[in-house]
């Protein structure tokens, strides 16, 4: 068996970065993101990154490191509010900037993944999002074309991840992890535990291992961005 | 007396009806769930990838990898099951949600809405907004009537960019229910002790009979 296992994220990712790259990233908020494997990126200097993710992270923590650094040329992203560097950077034409819709950007990674080029959605017709897009109707409806993504490099985060690299996802830490995973010519997931082989019950894995090419298990902050209770 | 958030989102809690899925955007609209009627059961969607959200977590009970759509940690049910962002919006795209609740910037009388950017200013994104107005069956919008500077914002034409162009079914404002009709708005409610000329005073859309 071929081995995927590395014994941290800077090894993972030895030899697949190169300047000027296209990069999808797992995560919602900072939710499920791979932390170890973003501080790998920051550390090795490769820049003029094109970065696919639903979100940009803090100022100080997930994919907000990579702008603080000045790493990233554009980012492609549903939502970046919690993150001030960013806004500045962009407003001062700094960094480019493509808005796309969540369920957008989620379906383009997937079909991405799954050898589809280009897909129709009634998401974002007659607005901005549809400019420069075909447009086409089916059954009286308009629809716009988007198109799938496939990427240099994915970065997941995962749970639990088995030798062979299957993956398991917890909770809403699943988010757009399974579908960066397959949008990445190649794919490196981060996980807490790795687990033995033939530890998962096989119908219940998430990312079957043909789209893990890479995979190391490390300490994780999962960092809270709003932390609300209610009283016990 | 005009209603207040509060009471705002229990009114739009009467929107909702027993037994379906119903997405609740960020703001005004979470509260609503603090005033779902008796005897009224809905499954609450969390576009990131939940459906059957509960009531926030008590102190020991948080979980970093257990949020919300505005990132707040929350808790499961009974009901709960999880998924990843694209079956979440193969869900609203398809058209299984029965009922969006989204805050807004400005609403059109022809129902188009604008709540995601302002250009130069205020760069913050659309998040799933596009997606739920596009695929979700009835879209509700809760806001105030005016804007911080006392400007309306139901509107003959939108100024700012829009999130989608006729989506809007019915708005609950602090003034009164509304719905999109041909022509224009009509007034389906009025807060307590709010006349027409009031609702006409602040506001520029058509209002018609």
């Amino acid at each position: 068996m071929a081995n995927k296992k590395y014994s941290d994220a800077s090894s993972a990712l030895e030899g697949l970065l190169f300047d000027g790259m296209t990069i999808a990233a797992g995560g919602f908020g900072l939710c499920g993101i791979p932390e170890n494997l973003i501080a790998a990126i920051r550390d090795s200097g490769v820049k003029n990154l094109t970065v696919y993710s639903n979100n940009a992270g803090v100022d100080e923590f997930g994919l907000g490191v990579l702008l603080q650094s000045k790493q990233v040329k554009k980012m492609v992203s549903s939502y970046v509010g919690e993150n001030a560097e960013f806004m500045r950077q962009y407003l001062s034409g700094e960094l480019e900037l493509e808005f796309n819709p969540q369920g957008t950007l989620a379906e383009r990674m997937r079909a991405g993944g799954a050898g589809i080029p280009g897909f129709y959605t009634k998401t974002g017709v007659g607005t901005l999002v549809a400019e420069g897009k075909e447009e086409k109707v089916f059954d009286g409806e308009t629809y716009i074309m988007e198109r799938g993504i496939v990427v240099d490099l994915a970065i997941v985060k995962a749970w639990k991840g088995d030798d062979h690299g299957n993956l398991i996802y917890r909770k809403t830490a699943r988010n757009f992890n399974p579908l960066a995973a397959t949008c990445g010519k190649v794919t490196v997931a981060e996980v807490e535990e790795l687990v033995p082989l033939g530890s998962f019950d096989p119908d219940n894995i998430h990312t079957p291992s043909i789209y893990v090419q890479r995979l190391l298990q490390g300490e994780h902050e999962k960092r809270i961005e709003q932390r609300t209770i209610r009283e016990a | 007396m005009p209603w207040d958030r509060n009471q705002m989102a229990a009114r739009a809690a009467q929107e909702l009806e027993d037994g379906t899925y119903v997405n609740l955007g960020i703001g005004i609209p979470t509260l609503v769930s603090n005033y779902i009627p008796e005897g009224v059961d809905v499954t609450l969607q969390s576009e990131n990838g939940m459906l059957g959200m509960g009531p926030f977590p008590t102190e020991d009970e948080i979980d970093a990898d257990l949020i919300n759509a505005g990132k707040q940690t929350i808790t499961e049910l009974d009901r709960t099951s999880y998924f990843n962002s694209a079956d979440s919006f193969a869900m609203i795209r398809g058209g299984h949600i029965a009922l969006s609740i989204l805050g807004a910037m400005e609403v059109s009388e022809k129902g188009d809405l604008a709540n995601w950017m302002i250009p130069g200013k205020l760069v913050k994104g659309m998040g799933g907004a596009m997606d739920l107005v596009a695929g979700v069956k009835k879209v509700v919008i809760i806001m105030d009537h005016t804007n911080k500077a006392g400007e309306t914002k139901l509107l003959k034409e939108c100024t700012l960019p829009l999130t989608g162009k006729a989506v809007v079914d019915r708005i609950i404002s602090n003034l009164g229910v509304f719905d999109v009709v041909e022509g224009g708005l009509k007034v389906a409610e009025l807060a307590p002790d709010v006349t027409m000329d009031d609702v006409r005073a602040k506001t520029d859309a058509t209002i018609v009979d």
